[in-house]
């Protein structure tokens, strides 16, 4: 009975917790400005099973993908198992899923043996951050907070499948004469320490829910906030050709009036910002997409402008929009303005003029990001708002206005090509 | 240019006598004004040509579809340009639209639409492809014989618009074989020249992006690379040039292959 009230005590710190931290977020959203609309459900469940719990796109990187998909899929199960100890502690039961029978054979089999798989894959992972020193992993906007935050939530992971095995282990050996589920990795240490290891159950259970506790309560407040945010983020995702870049609907109004005066001018319409300049102008997906970001820094990998020593790393670009909402959230929930914006006081001009559109960092992107959208958008500000464009480029604005060309030629020299 | 002039048909000349083509070829500006992709337009007109596909330009009437402008940030100068290519091609009739350039393809067939031009867009390497599926192009003599050829994948038909067996299948229907770069199809890298890098320098850096890819080029040691992109066409060029390969490596355009396997 002790142990079901500490239980639900601690249950309910963690969802109030969480409930706090959601709320935070979503005045945050409430900021942002809508987005495309959300349609197409069949395709975007079938998207969500190839890139979300396929892993296709992660598996873009064969070796380093399949210990990513792995640790995934283990998760998935474990979840599971987690879902069952929340029942079991808040009821005061044990094993409470086991009469799912073979299924829960079958989850609890599986989940035993990623626990082991996952430990091993995050000493590789925590390792390869620390030893290895990928380049992906470096850049300006990987600050040592978030090196540190890779650190703690792999940490966090390898706890929680430690202790998970401790307390299968633990409960194999109270139960030797007959158990609930099949474990493969716990039954094979069990079999192996001539100890009594029963004394591991409590501790283990207790170590591993808490943990999941304080881990969830972590989550958004670090890059890991992926963990809860990535499935949901593509199935979400923009299903369009990725070099189809939205029209802007506001201007659309303004040229047909230009090109038909007769139209009649809705004065109630108010005339927003065009483009991008700071967190109140991008969609909610953005924003989202930029909670979802985990850092991983395969779009930065494979940027041209990147790879040829360029200022723009595509990831910085997300990594800048959470940071600035962090900062400028509170203030502009209150109504009020803090003089800055993500444009200049995070992201440069040098930066999104880099860009080429390539898309290779929206290919790449595990989770489905656009980050070339959202460059364009802040361009969209520099040049309709502030006519800050590069003169070159201004060159070329004038060229089409004038002889619908990017170059400087005549219309009248259209079928030149055609002479020889 | 030695060529003698070709017979192009306009929309204009044949809407005045009351013809209406089933394709309309959209040159794009690169077609129209640059000198050496011109050399590109002209062969896939040839190939029309000698197709005898019922086709026409708009000539005088095109003009720049907005892309380099919208991916600037110049979104009202996209939707102008936008506006009016619409009433012009509304007002043909037009229904099947060839591009040569991919930026144009990507432009009509993805933008368009919600400005109120629907199409059916069809880039030339599917065209081409298709012809020589169903026979119609027959290409029974390899002008490069003994010489080996990759492909690079311009973004905007690749990643853009997942257009990556098309060119590679008209290539080989020519070569036999395309060697793959080490970054190609989805995981291709651009040559440097999209979303208007085309029409402005670089910013700093310790490389420029179009030679970055032809030391990739260089190093698959092949005689020719295959692109389908004006842009590419210009950023791989210039790159051979400035690495002084243009003895061993030359840059062609998938329809020029055609063209020479054509004799035409």
């Amino acid at each position: 009975m002790t142990k079901q009230i500490l239980f639900i005590i601690s249950l309910a710190i963690t969802l109030g917790v969480f409930a706090w931290s959601v709320k935070r977020l979503w005045a945050f959203f409430k900021l942002t400005k809508p987005s495309y609309p959300i349609k197409n459900i069949g395709a975007r469940i079938s998207h969500t099973l190839d890139v979300a719990f396929g892993q296709t796109k992660i598996f873009r990187k064969p070796v380093i993908g399949l210990m990513h998909a792995l640790v995934f899929w283990g998760f998935l199960v474990i979840t599971l198992g987690s879902i069952e100890i929340v029942i079991d502690g808040a009821f005061g039961l044990e094993r409470s899923f086991a009469f799912t029978g073979w299924f829960y054979d079958f989850v609890m089999a599986s989940g035993d043996v990623f626990a082991l798989l996952i430990v091993v894959f995050i000493v590789a992972f925590s390792l390869r951050r620390s030893i290895l020193r990928i380049k992906r992993f470096t850049g300006v906007e990987m600050s040592s907070k978030s090196y540190w935050d890779a650190q703690i939530a792999l940490s966090f992971i390898g706890l929680l499948m430690l202790s998970l095995l401790a307390f299968n282990v633990g409960y194999i050996s109270n139960h030797l004469n007959g158990y609930e589920g099949v474990y493969p990795v716990s039954a094979a240490i069990v079999n192996l320490v001539n100890l009594d290891l029963g004394w591991l159950q409590e501790p283990g259970w207790w170590i591993h829910i808490l943990l999941i506790f304080v881990f969830a309560n972590y989550l958004p407040y670090s890059k890991h906030f992926h963990v809860f945010l990535s499935v949901p983020n593509v199935f979400l995702a923009n299903l369009e050709p990725l070099t189809k870049y939205p029209n802007l609907e506001s201007i659309t109004k303004e040229v047909k009036l230009m090109l038909d005066p007769e139209a009649a001018y809705d004065e109630s319409e108010e005339v927003a910002r065009f483009g991008v300049k700071d967190v109140e102008d991008v969609s909610w997906k953005n924003y989202m997409d930029s909670l979802a970001c985990t850092q991983c820094g395969r779009c930065t990998d494979v940027c041209p402008a990147n790879i040829t020593g360029k200022l723009l790393s595509p990831r910085k670009i997300f990594v800048d929009l959470r940071k600035r909402m962090d900062e400028k959230g509170p203030v502009a929930i209150k109504g009020e303005d803090d003089g800055k914006s993500l444009l200049r006081d995070y992201i440069t001009e040098e930066e999104l003029w880099a860009c080429t559109t390539c898309n290779a960092c929206a290919q790449e992107c595990p989770i489905d990001i656009s980050h070339p959208n959202l460059i364009m958008d802040m361009r969209r500000y520099l040049v309709m708002e502030e006519a800050a464009a590069p003169a070159e480029l201004n060159t070329m604005f004038t060229n089409i206005e004038n002889n619908g060309a990017p170059w400087q030629f005549s219309p009248e020299d259209r079928l030149k090509w055609t002479e020889g | 240019m030695t060529d003698k002039k070709l017979h192009v048909p306009v929309m204009a000349d044949l809407a005045a006598k009351g013809e209406r083509p089933e394709y309309l070829y959209w040159v794009g500006c690169a077609g129209a004004f640059d000198d050496r992709y011109q050399k590109v337009a002209r062969a896939f007109a040839k190939i029309l040509n000698h197709l005898e596909v019922s086709y026409a330009v708009l000539g005088k009437e095109e003009s720049c579809t907005g892309d380099a402008a919208k991916r600037a940030g110049n979104e009202m100068l996209f939707q102008m340009q936008a506006m009016q290519n619409i009433e012009v091609l509304n007002g043909y009739e037009v229904d099947k639209i060839i591009c040569t350039c991919p930026h144009c393809y990507n432009t009509l067939k993805n933008e368009y639409p919600e400005l109120g031009g629907n199409y059916n867009v069809i880039n030339y390497t599917e065209f081409l492809d298709e012809m020589i599926q169903a026979g119609k192009l027959k290409l029974e003599n390899n002008p490069f014989k003994g010489e080996s050829i990759t492909y690079h994948d311009p973004c905007y038909l690749g990643r853009g618009n997942k257009i990556y067996d098309a060119p590679r299948n008209v290539v080989k229907a020519v070569f036999g074989d395309v060697k793959e770069l080490k970054r190609s199809r989805s995981f291709g890298l651009c040559c440097g020249a999209g979303g208007a890098q085309m029409f402005k320098e670089a910013e700093k850096g310790n490389k420029e992006v179009n030679i970055e890819r032809t030391e990739e080029i260089i190093e698959r040691k092949v005689d020719k690379v295959a692109s389908a992109c004006p842009f590419c066409m210009t950023m791989l060029t210039d790159g051979i040039k400035l690495k002084n390969k243009e003895s061993e490596l030359q840059n062609l355009d998938v329809a020029e292959i055609i063209e020479k396997a054509l004799e035409l």
